[in-house]
């Protein structure tokens, strides 16, 4: 039984901050997670806040991706934000670029700017 | 006469004249080092060194490699660290070993077992010089590394142009070691300062090749995934010319001809954010 | 590869069954990477190889052993990893060190991702297992 990385609900935004380092099951089990919240509750953002990983790896970079698509497919958009410089240096070296992922500086700014896709979206 | 006879014969020589031996060899030394060493430091290094190499003669004999001699090698390496970083040279450090055989030749040279033992442990103080000289360029190598990273940081300062904007002028050549030092320190500041916006000025890179090119890419792309844009500027006209002829890929790199064309370029985006602060979050 | 003179004789091993043993194995190659005084993002680097290795091992060679020690050359210190598994081998590794190329459920950036991320890299494979060695240098 492996612990689950929580999903939380602020509004019509799912919040999703990542705290501990993460194992493959814990990541396949977030990913599914958040489809079914997303359906669950209809919310319109996805904030996956990584600040605090360590390393993305590509499978946890695949996740990532993956996620952002599933979520427009659902009608969110998802917003990764806080990832640290010696992790994007990583991913750049390791040839992912997480293309058609949105993404922010921090929580503060990701927020801002789920609000500014929702508003422009109407 | 055996080997172990020879040994024999030094280590009561070096037990006799101990006093003698290491007062002539700490002003030998003094006199080649010409006072940049204080007379009590070099004779504390001195009778040290002189007690090791004495006691691992006592304990195995003439074998400089043995395990006995561990302690006066790694008192030979802290003193020709020690020599390296005040700016001796690598002769005066290994002349501090090979002076310890002057010292003996005239003591032990008479008879023609003397001159044996004395010929075995010449030997063995060349070992010795040798090493000295090894690490002391091994820690002279040491300093020049820690130099040239000094140098790259000094070379690439990452400065805030504006309020969520933070510039680099490049200088020089760059070089992969360089684009890592670069990149790190750009996207620490780009965190550090809160700014959504870079701007990398080539002006002062004298060639764009394709590496170039590849390196500037991966600073783009690590920028855009910790959710900031950045930019480069300052292409001159010949370097475009460049980039075009040998067919460089710059797609997908944001570029503008002038820094003061990016500036503005990042200032509009950043007041559009500024707008957004005022409704508040969420 | 060079066969280095190791700093310390010491060489940590983890064994890896499941998925949660490979995040034990980064963490073991984190902590040694850290004591040996690698930079902040030769570490994330590094880190991040031996993450994609150890999932490698774990689908492909169906587990096996993580061993990680301090090498020292000249004046660097780095840190050396071995991945050593005892799985069917890789038919074909030059075209498993090709990006993009999976034959498990990845992105096809395992090997030659991590090959990107470290200084030396070293793969052989045959019918006994696969064994993978990285070096990754402090400066």
């Amino acid at each position: 039984m492996t612990d689950r990385v929580p999903v939380l609900k602020i509004g019509e935004i799912l919040l999703v901050s990542i705290q501990v380092d993460l194992e493959d099951q814990m990541v396949l089990d977030l990913q599914e997670d958040l489809s079914n919240q997303i359906v669950a509750t209809g919310a319109k953002g996805v904030v996956i806040d990584i600040s605090a990983l360590e390393i993305v790896d590509s499978f946890v970079g695949r996740m990532l991706a993956t996620n952002a698509s599933i979520s427009r497919v659902l009608g969110a958009e998802t917003i990764v934000v806080g990832m640290r410089p010696a992790v994007a240096m990583t991913l750049v070296e390791l040839g992912l670029s997480l293309k058609g992922v949105r993404t922010a500086l921090n929580l503060e700014r990701g927020l801002k700017l789920l609000r500014r896709l929702s508003a422009s979206r109407g | 006469m055996t080997t172990e006879g020879n040994t024999q014969l030094l280590v009561e020589t070096l037990v006799a004249q101990r006093d003698d031996f290491l007062a002539q060899w700490t002003s030998t030394v003094g006199e080649d080092l010409q006072g940049r060493l204080s007379k009590a430091e070099l004779g504390h290094e001195l009778s040290e060194l002189y007690e090791a190499i004495l006691g691992a003669l006592t304990a195995s004999g003439l074998d400089g490699r043995g395990e006995h001699f561990a302690e006066t090698r790694s008192l030979l390496i802290e003193l020709s660290r020690n020599r390296a970083r005040r700016g001796f040279t690598s002769t005066e450090t290994a002349r501090s070993v090979f002076a310890l055989k002057e010292v003996l030749e005239p003591s032990l040279a008479g008879d023609e077992q003397g001159a044996q033992a004395y010929l075995q442990f010449a030997r063995l103080l060349d070992d010795l010089g040798l090493l000295t000289t090894e690490a002391y360029i091994r820690t002279r190598e040491e300093i020049i590394s820690s130099q040239a990273e000094q140098l790259l940081e000094l070379a690439t300062p990452v400065v805030k142009l504006w309020d969520g904007v933070v510039g680099v002028p490049l200088v020089g050549t760059l070089d992969s070691a360089r684009t890592q030092v670069v990149m790190e320190k750009l996207l620490q500041t780009l965190v550090d300062t809160n700014s959504t916006h870079a701007i990398i000025d080539i002006t002062g890179v004298p060639t764009v090749d394709t590496q170039v090119a590849q390196h500037l890419l991966k600073t783009v792309v690590a920028a855009r995934m910790m959710g900031a844009q950045c930019t480069i500027s300052g292409i001159r006209p010949q370097i475009a010319q460049t980039i075009v002829a040998l067919g460089i890929e710059f797609g997908d790199i944001p570029t503008n001809a002038s820094l003061s064309d990016a500036l503005r370029q990042a200032l509009k985006e950043v007041a559009l954010d500024a707008d957004d602060d005022v409704r508040g979050l969420l | 590869m060079n066969d280095y003179g190791a700093v310390s004789a010491s060489v940590e091993t983890v064994p890896v069954a499941n998925s949660s043993d490979v995040v034990t194995a980064r963490q073991m190659v984190r902590t040694l990477a850290q004591r040996t005084g690698l930079s902040l993002v030769h570490q994330t680097k590094l880190v991040t190889a031996a993450s994609e290795l150890g999932r490698n091992m774990l689908i492909h060679g169906g587990g096996g052993v993580v061993r990680a020690t301090t090498v020292a050359d000249g004046g660097r210190s780095g840190i050396f990893v071995e991945f050593q598994d005892q799985g069917p081998g890789i038919p074909d590794i030059e075209l498993a060190l090709t990006d993009g190329w999976t034959s498990g459920n990845g992105m096809g950036l395992g090997l030659s991702g991590a090959k990107r991320l470290v200084d030396e890299f070293e793969i052989e494979s045959g019918s006994g297992g696969t064994t993978v060695r990285i070096v990754k240098w402090g400066r």
